[in-house]
């Protein structure tokens, strides 16, 4: 008795440690990101689509926008906001640049990764058009304007009357020549 | 009662080194957990010495500041995975079967297995300190992308080092919880086990539960750092701020892996020595099951400055400030065990005593560092390190300590010498609060913890700090000195039970205890 | 073989009291420093409202764990003191009561609420980064800090904060200062009575600022920007350090904040914005040989000398003195300061020296250490490099 016992408890905890250690995995990391998404935590606010209506420009609210640029270890481009800061009416359409030169006399690829302050202004900022969705390459010595298109929420809540994009911007070539051997393969 | 246990087929254990590294039987690999354990504390140790050494004054003397890191890293590493956990799993390897009157451990085999591959786990983690780039020096919570993209080579030895540890402790959890459940003996209710297979019990089953989550971090880590994936890299789209979160999810339970069976010994010796018998039985019960299950919901408080959202911060602090509840009952339930008893003061009492005050300090400096606002300055400052050094030493390591005092004498039938052990005691004691209590003074005037130089106005208290740890880890060799004198000539004894005031089924066994026990159960009324 | 009691007592005197006596002679400490700042205990009230906030929360938490250890061991003291056997002591049977159990898991509960209340609100304040006067953007590099003044106008003041303590006093070469440790090349200048606003972030790895004056600590990560404010009300110069492990150089950090009147600080801001001009010009101007020698010497001992030693002999970094690069092409030897190398510990250091300070320092190496190349590298040739040209 005892000893089909020993196996049946060994049999099912031997199961927990597997889900356990699968839980990690299957639950814990895209629970991670669902959160992060949707409280528009560490700039990952993703989000639905969002529809464009340019009749609601709230013109009697103003938000100021801030933009950074980070430069990540081992990122020599110049990467650096066109504008500062603007002023913009929820509900319109914005569009700033970002200017970027590759420095280095090597081809590189870069992605941007955006990041808002307060947090909970992510989930109010919708880009429609942004450099940030993909990778972007320049070739040595090149240099780009990198265009954003983004419209605030009319939904923002009121508190927040300033928000503050920043973009780190990494070196993903070695990251995208793997990838591209993948898909060629 | 005792010698019906005799003269039943009692074929002893085989000769030589053959007889420990094929053995099946619970004493033999407690006795072998016991030896490494000490042996991993030592090592652990002369890493603290170093630490220590290098802290005595302001300026680097002895290593430099990279070498210093891998020190922490590994002496956090070995402490924690080689010293605490092996002890308590040789504790429950040696007791459990004796204290619920089973014949051995539900699963021998895996037994001898569980064991046998900590030498290599912990071989192969200290032979990193001797390869190119050198060990770990990420700190034992190994916060990526320190702990990946910046990481020394020798990063995938720790990983695969962590994944053997891991593997270790989830059998040896199996096999305890399966013992536990299977094997106890007729009229060995639940609510009768003794407190320390209680605790064990419910170790066990955290163990299980979160020793998986850790595999799995370093899996991940592993995968970022060779496949190319990016779960802890911005760059990629992942989070490093996720790494810290998984880590810390096994990371709190883990730390209450390390305390929990401490409670139960000190729940055993407290009675024996006030020769009363423990106060709230039951509530110590439940207050075990609320800490294991608070460990699980309150895991960013390590994290109170990564920048959480506020209603985030909030529910960790309430859940936090929580566990003060059923650790408080404890601490309650102990000292009125102590209340209007008839106690003496032998070594493992004294340690056992020294558990309960030192414990409460580090509990109470624990509802500090619960409140979110005021953590914003304890953060990684050296009062989160006196914090958890009361908590770790004076718990985990003095309750380990007393329960080696405690059982010695029933495992080998001599009994120590009474005068060493409070000399041991109680230079350990000194020792130990000359180096950990002055660490809540610097911290709170603001030395940030895990740097290898200070300013000059932390110079003093560091000094002592230092002196203490030298006593503290030289009394450790007394220790040493005293244990392998009673197992090679100390006093013969032969009475079931060893103090007076013993209640429990291994105190019905023959002194010293035989090599095979309750080969048929006893009956528990 | 048995010790006799007293002797071991008397062995483990003997060191104890010798040690001991190292302490109470610490004598390079208590030249350089007062007193109460030796043997401070306790917590910085700080030179913030919120500052003071967490302090008062601090001792209110602090007071209840004293009151509650008091009457914890009390209980314990006695009972080990009056229920002993050798007292004569009996032991009596009880061994549970519902009453005093419920008791002493209610009251722990309640004492719960009464911190979680004040500590709320508190918190709640920590949060509260609405409607600052200035934004600091403070990056985090191994091992420096970058700070970057905000400018709505675009144009931002942005410089490196790194270590100043000489690698001298740091291997007791030489007496250590009163700063030991705390003392940076370009401290961070704040207004007094403005609320400042920090974005924090990292460039490599997780490292935490903290000034525990301004009652801030936050996390820098790399990739995503944390925020914290301060409204220092007191002015003065608070001194702090990384709080988060981050590589080898994690202790020798430290963040020094000048918070001075809106003048000065005016004056600074305006004097920061002239050197950013002035360096352009630098750029245009004939150096000497001798002249970039002597500023890299500078940029040398502060930047370069941890990796590559006092004397370039190397360390975590290749040797400099006799070596290939630094005796070698020109060119070669610019661009792996200006670029790194890639997968090593050799950064690259185009965004955080000036193209004056990176020739000076090419210029250095190349002619120090017994390195007798004689040439030298231009702002100019930096500049051309940077570009790509």
């Amino acid at each position: 008795m005892a000893f089909s016992g020993i196996a049946k408890t060994t049999g099912k905890l031997a199961v927990v440690v597997v889900a356990m250690f699968a839980f990690v995995f299957v639950v814990m990391v895209p629970l991670y990101n669902t959160l992060c998404q949707a409280l528009g935590l560490n700039g990952k606010y993703s989000g639905k689509q969002y529809e464009v209506v340019q009749a609601k420009v709230d013109t009697t609210r103003t938000v100021k926008v801030q933009f950074v640029a980070v430069n990540a270890e081992g990122m020599p481009w110049q990467f650096q906001p066109m504008q500062a800061s603007i002023d913009v009416h929820p509900g319109a359409v914005n569009t700033v640049e970002f200017y970027a030169k590759n420095v280095t006399d090597k081809d590189m690829v870069a992605q941007a990764v955006p990041s808002f302050v307060p947090a909970q202004a992510a989930q109010y900022f919708h880009k429609t058009e942004c450099f940030c969705f993909r990778r972007q390459p320049l070739l040595a010595g090149a240099d780009a304007k990198l265009p954003m298109q983004f419209i605030v929420d009319q939904a923002l809540p009121a508190a927040i009357t300033d928000i503050a994009l920043s973009y780190t911007i990494f070196d993903v070539t070695a990251m995208d020549k793997a990838d591209q051997a993948v898909t060629n393969r | 009662m005792s010698n019906q246990h005799v003269g039943e087929h009692h074929h002893g254990p085989a000769q030589g080194f053959t007889r420990w590294l094929y053995t099946t039987n619970h004493k033999d690999i407690g006795t072998l957990y016991l030896w490494f354990s000490f042996a991993m504390f030592i090592l652990g140790g002369s890493f603290a010495m170093v630490i220590r050494a290098e802290l005595f004054q302001p300026g680097m003397q002895l290593v430099r500041p990279e070498f210093f890191n891998q020190m922490t890293t590994m002496h956090g590493l070995v402490m924690v995975f080689g010293a605490i956990m092996p002890a308590f799993v040789g504790l429950a390897n040696w007791m459990i079967p004796m204290m619920i009157g089973a014949p051995d451990m539900a699963l021998p085999r895996m037994n001898n297995l569980s064991f046998w591959i900590l030498p290599f786990a912990f071989a192969m983690l200290a032979s990193t300190l001797l390869m190119d780039g050198g060990a770990p020096n990420f700190g034992w919570t190994f916060y990526a992308p320190l702990s990946t993209t910046y990481a020394p080579p020798s990063v995938t030895f720790f990983i695969f080092a962590v994944h053997i540890m891991g593997a270790s402790s989830i059998m040896g959890s199996i096999n305890i919880i399966a013992t536990i459940i299977n094997l106890r003996a007729p009229g060995m209710t639940y609510m009768k086990m003794p407190l320390f297979v209680w605790t064990w019990f419910i170790t066990a089953f955290l163990l299980v539960a979160v020793m998986p989550v850790l595999a799995g971090a370093v899996t991940m880590m592993l995968m970022d750092i060779h496949f190319g994936t990016s779960f802890f890299s911005a760059a990629g789209g992942g989070d490093p701020v996720l790494f810290q979160h998984v880590f810390w999810f096994f990371g709190h339970p883990e730390v209450y892996i390390l305390i929990l069976p401490g409670f139960g010994v000190v729940s055993q010796i407290i009675p024996t020595f006030a020769r009363k018998p423990l106060f709230g039985y039951a509530s110590m019960v439940y207050a075990t099951a609320a800490i294991a299950f608070l460990s699980f919901i309150v895991w960013a408080h390590h994290m109170y400055t990564v920048g959480m959202p506020v209603a985030g911060e909030l529910f960790f602090m309430y859940a936090t400030l929580l566990i003060a509840v059923p650790t408080g009952v404890k601490v309650f339930n102990w000292i009125t065990t102590m209340f209007r008893g008839s106690m003496t003061f032998e070594t493992p009492m004294l340690f056992a005593i020294a558990f309960i005050c030192l414990f409460t300090v580090g509990g109470l400096s624990g509802v500090m560092l619960a409140m979110a606002p005021v953590d914003f300055q304890y953060q990684d400052t050296y009062f989160v390190v006196a914090h958890f050094h009361y908590t770790m030493v004076a718990g985990a390591i003095f309750s380990l300590t007393a329960s080696v005092y405690y059982w010695l004498p029933k495992w080998c039938g001599r009994m120590y010498n009474e005068t060493m052990g409070k000399t041991h005691f109680w230079i350990s004691f000194v020792g130990f609060n000359l180096t950990f209590f002055p660490q809540h003074f610097v911290g709170l005037a603001g030395m940030p913890r895990r740097v290898p130089d200070y300013a000059l106005q932390f110079a003093d208290f560091n000094m002592m700090s230092s002196i203490g740890a030298f006593i503290y880890g030289s009394s450790q060799i007394l220790f040493l000195f005293n244990v392998i004198r009673t197992i090679r000539a100390g006093k013969p004894i032969s009475e079931p039970k060893v103090w007076d005031g013993a209640q429990g089924l291994e105190w019905t066994l023959p002194t010293p205890v035989p090599y095979h026990t309750f080969t048929t159960p006893p009956e528990v009324k | 073989m048995y010790l006799k009691a007293k002797r071991l007592y008397q062995l483990a005197l003997g060191p104890v009291l010798l040690l001991l006596s190292l302490v109470a002679t610490n004598a390079w400490a208590t030249d350089a420093l007062p007193w109460r700042r030796r043997f401070q205990t306790n917590l910085t009230v700080g030179a913030t409202d919120i500052g003071k906030q967490i302090y008062d929360l601090h001792m209110f938490v602090f007071w209840i764990c004293v009151v509650i250890a008091v009457i914890v061991f009390g209980v314990m003291f006695y009972t080990i003191y009056a229920h002993r056997k050798s007292r004569g002591s009996v032991a009596a049977h009880f061994h549970e009561s519902t009453a005093l159990e419920i008791a002493w898991t209610v009251v722990p509960f309640l004492i719960c609420i009464v911190l979680a209340v004040p500590a709320t609100s508190t918190l709640l304040a920590i949060y509260d980064t609405k409607n600052a006067d200035l934004d600091v953007m403070i990056t985090g590099y191994q091992w420096k800090w970058k700070y970057e003044y905000i400018d709505p106008q675009g144009n931002n003041v942005s410089f490196f904060s790194s270590l100043r303590t000489p690698q001298s006093e740091i291997y007791n070469e030489e007496a250590k200062g009163q700063d030991y440790l705390l003392d940076v090349d370009e401290p961070m200048y704040l207004p007094v009575n403005k609320k400042i606003r920090f974005l924090v972030t990292g460039n490599d790895v997780i490292h935490s600022w903290w000034v525990p004056e301004l009652a801030v600590k936050r996390d820098a990560i790399p990739g995503f920007v944390n925020e914290a404010a301060a409204h220092p009300i007191k002015t003065g110069i608070y001194r702090g350090q990384c709080a988060e492990l981050c590589g080898k150089d994690h202790g020798f950090m430290p963040i020094v904040v000048n918070v001075v009147s809106e003048d000065e600080y005016n004056t600074w801001l305006g004097k920061k914005k002239a050197e950013a001009v002035e360096l352009k010009a630098l750029m245009e101007k004939d150096f000497t040989v001798a002249e970039l020698v002597e500023r890299g010497k500078g940029v040398y001992d502060r930047t370069c000398v941890a990796c590559h030693g006092a004397n370039g002999e190397g360390g975590v970094g290749k040797a400099i003195a006799k070596s290939p690069i630094a005796t070698g092409d020109l060119k070669g030897h610019l661009d792996i300061v200006v670029h790194g190398k890639p997968g090593t510990a050799m950064q690259a250091f185009a965004g955080q020296l000036s193209e004056v300070d990176l020739a000076a320092v090419v210029t250095y190496e190349r002619n120090a250490f017994g390195n007798n190349m004689g040439d030298k590298a231009t702002p100019i040739d930096v500049y051309k490099l940077k570009k790509g040209q």
